[in-house]
């Protein structure tokens, strides 16, 4: 027998491990990065390609140079790289989700102090970057032409929100408009969230608390249109940023309570910017960095009870 | 059936049904008494025990080799017959090294003539027996019951007998085959401690994935007992869980169950008081699980006192992947560096793990709030540990850690492994070096 091994207990431990938990996003996104190809062609592939590529390369160039340990192995990167392709127009330069990427990593993630530590959402961060110092190539999005892989013209389109009411709710739930290669078919992002929470990946509290309060604040808004608000809800990045970028662990509450407050938060600023200041796809972008930069102290308010403390002053 | 809340958080450790099912399924099986034991004088909280042989003595089966010292202490017996061989310092599960009495078996198991039963005893003389036969509780704390049962200074008195039965940790079955095995055993006990107390209310919680024990405690159930089958969620067991769930009271921060009117006992102890009031059988033996990586895991009856080393030999011995042994359960329990541990009151498991007791390399912490939804006492273990990380005790005491209670849930779930209950361990150690200087 060998030597055994002392260690403190907790003896056994869970499954799950922070790679797993990442690879699980990953899967989750792989049906709006179906819907991506099949609407504006391959070259969504090959955006998603690039952008994840950068994105390992540049933590992992990172790594090397700060003489740190490699992290890539955890799949963040991935994920990350991910989710800004969701977030670029298919007929944006390749350039862009290298640039993109290499900010998202090395600028919000890496100096910061690695996986956990980013205090913004690197993808969104990110995305921001991109739509204001090139703004123009930014907001062209290309016109849906479903299963015509071969490629899409990189017309100047206007998204849903700027356009006001032009599309059906149909279409906007499935995907079929001009938008960013992954936030168009509803349909494909909801079959992820649905993953993510089946996982346990994310809880409802975020996503049910952005989405609530937006529509609400909506209805009130329009004086109880229903129609406007379902559209508004399919628009824009609300349901991708909702499922996929709020629920980013590092950059929101980890109490119950206070998710509820940060998603409520992000809701109401979305429907103040989209409100007041019209359609553009970004604003769901802002809102939820908005939110990011106050989630520490919405965590140190939200700061459970223990358990004892409540008979303590009975 | 009664109430039945349970604690927010909490975990499911996986292996929780397959441990069971392979340690469960089977009787207890007396395992033969070792051909020496060594008896420590201190197995349980308070005191160690006033060492009453020398060697070269000859002791009977049950008889007194160690007296109680002070107000909190207990009585340690003679687990074989035969003659005291040495009085010296052995290491127990805890790692600690403390004063034993060896005894060499002369396998004639001749009881002491002070194992007498008593006829109906009254309130005063149960808490005395309980003192005399060294009964302590087997849960794991292994505090001395008779200290548990003097509840005439309390203010308020006690209204409420919980007993604990619940056994949450993974792997572990030694309750649940006494449950179904001597269920009225553990019910005379329940009332003789409610006779002791004055306490005319008790419920025994035990988990939903035993309905088996439930329904034979409840077969036995009478005057005032009342079973309770609780979801089975660790650390559903933990004495504030139990408290919470069979009554609704909590337990302030810090206090004991008395704060909350309550006495709590484990259905083992409350089986070993029976036996020490009806038969006047001293604590001498007690049901083991042993489990993982052994040629035959069970549960085995045995001597206290016996070698680790004799109990895996009845157990079939120890499997080549073996790479940590752990006394307790797999949660909360103690990893030990030798075999040559002699079994103690409060020793509730051996268990032999292979490469999945090997702690997983720890990777930078994601804030994914796993640890946050885990707690059962409500507390940010992430948060805690980032100041313990920067040496910052006092915010850590500030938000918390001194209620930690070490049940190992956060560290259970840690998708990125890291020793959160290790860190809150070192940081109450350091809280009180503080404290003390």
């Amino acid at each position: 027998m060998q030597k055994l091994i002392i260690s403190s207990s907790p003896h056994l431990r869970d499954k799950t491990t922070t790679r797993s938990i990442m690879q699980d996003v990953c899967i989750a996104l792989l049906p709006a990065v179906i819907a991506g190809i099949l609407f504006f062609g391959y070259r969504s592939a090959l955006i998603v390609l690039v952008a994840v590529a950068a994105a390992v390369l540049s933590e992992l160039i990172y790594c090397k140079a700060t003489h740190q340990k490699n992290t890539t192995g955890d799949f963040s990167a991935v994920v990350t790289g991910m989710l800004l392709a969701m977030n670029l127009p298919a007929s944006v330069p390749l350039w862009m989700p290298v640039v993109g990427s290499i900010i998202a990593i090395i600028l919000v993630k890496m100096i910061f102090g690695g996986i956990g530590q980013n205090f913004v959402n690197p993808a969104l961060l990110a995305r921001a970057m991109l739509a204001l110092s090139w703004a123009t190539i930014m907001t062209k999005f290309p016109e849906p032409a479903f299963g015509n892989l071969a490629g899409v013209d990189a017309v100047a389109s206007a998204t849903p929100l700027a356009a006001g009411g032009a599309y059906s709710i149909g279409q906007l739930f499935l995907g079929n408009i001009p938008g960013v290669i992954g936030e168009t078919c509803k349909l494909a992002l909801l079959l992820g969230a649905a993953y993510l929470l089946w996982k346990k990946v994310i809880s409802w509290h975020i996503p049910a608390a952005f989405i609530g309060v937006f529509a609400v604040c909506y209805l009130i808004g329009t004086g109880f249109n229903v129609g406007l608000t379902v559209s508004q809800v399919l628009s824009g990045g609300l349901i991708l940023g909702a499922f996929f970028m709020a629920t980013d662990y590092s950059t929101s509450p980890t109490t119950d309570l206070g998710k509820l407050i940060f998603g409520a938060g992000c809701g109401l600023l979305l429907f103040i910017f989209r409100f007041a200041r019209g359609g553009q796809s970004e604003w769901c972008s802002f809102a939820i960095l908005l939110m990011n930069v106050v989630s520490p102290l919405i965590e140190r308010v939200t700061m459970p009870k223990s358990f004892g403390e409540v008979s303590k002053h009975e | 059936m009664g109430v039945s809340q349970t604690f927010v958080g909490g975990i499911h450790p996986h292996e929780l049904g397959n441990g069971k099912a392979v340690n469960g399924a089977n009787a207890i099986i007396d395992m033969k008494a070792p051909a020496k034991v060594t008896i420590p004088l201190s197995q349980h909280v308070g005191a160690p025990a006033e060492c009453l042989v020398k060697v070269g003595d000859t002791v009977n089966l049950g008889q007194v080799i160690g007296s109680a010292r002070g107000a909190i202490s207990a009585a340690v017996h003679a687990s074989v017959s035969g003659k005291v061989i040495a009085v010296g310092p052995a290491t127990i599960a805890s790692g600690k090294s403390v004063t034993a009495v060896t005894i060499e078996n002369d396998f004639e198991d001749r009881w002491d003539e002070s194992v007498v039963p008593t006829e109906d005893p009254d309130a005063g003389s149960i808490a005395r027996i309980a003192a005399e036969k060294g009964i302590v509780g087997m849960g794991g704390a292994a505090f001395p019951t008779a200290v548990k049962l003097e509840v005439s200074q309390l203010n308020p008195r006690p209204d409420m007998l919980v007993v604990n039965g619940s056994e949450c940790e993974p792997y572990l079955t030694s309750d649940h085959r006494l449950m179904l095995e001597a269920p009225e055993q553990i019910i005379d006990g329940v009332l003789l401690a409610m006779k002791a107390t004055g306490i005319t209310k008790a419920r025994i919680g035990v988990e939903d994935n035993k309905m088996d024990a439930v329904e034979a405690l409840q077969a036995a159930a009478k005057d005032g007992v009342e079973v309770v089958a609780l979801p089975a969620k660790y650390p559903q067991g933990y004495e504030k869980m139990l408290i919470y769930a069979l009554t609704g009271r909590k337990v302030p921060n810090g206090g004991l169950p008395s704060a909350a009117q309550c006495v709590v006992l484990n259905v083992a102890t409350c089986a070993a008081l029976s036996l020490a009031v009806r038969q006047g059988r001293p604590l001498i033996d007690r049901i083991v699980t042993v489990g993982g990586h052994v040629a035959k895991p069970g549960n085995y009856r045995v001597r206290i006192g016996a070698s680790l080393l004799d109990l895996l030999e009845c157990a079939g011995g120890l499997e080549p992947d073996v790479r940590k042994v752990i006394v307790g359960g797999p949660m909360m329990g103690n990893s030990i560096p030798s075999l040559n541990i002699p079994v103690t009151k409060n020793f509730g498991g051996l268990l032999a793990l292979a490469d999945e007791g090997v702690a997983p390399e720890e990777s930078a912490c994601i804030r994914c709030g796993r640890c946050v939804r885990a707690c059962p006492m409500g507390l940010m273990p992430t948060q805690m540990d980032a100041y313990i990380r920067h040496d910052n005790i006092a915010d850590a005491v500030r938000i918390g850690v001194l209620n930690c209670m070490e049940c190992g849930s956060c560290t259970y779930v840690c998708p990125a492994k890291r020793e959160l209950t290790q860190s809150f361990r070192m940081a109450k150690a350091m809280n009180r070096m503080k404290n003390s200087h």
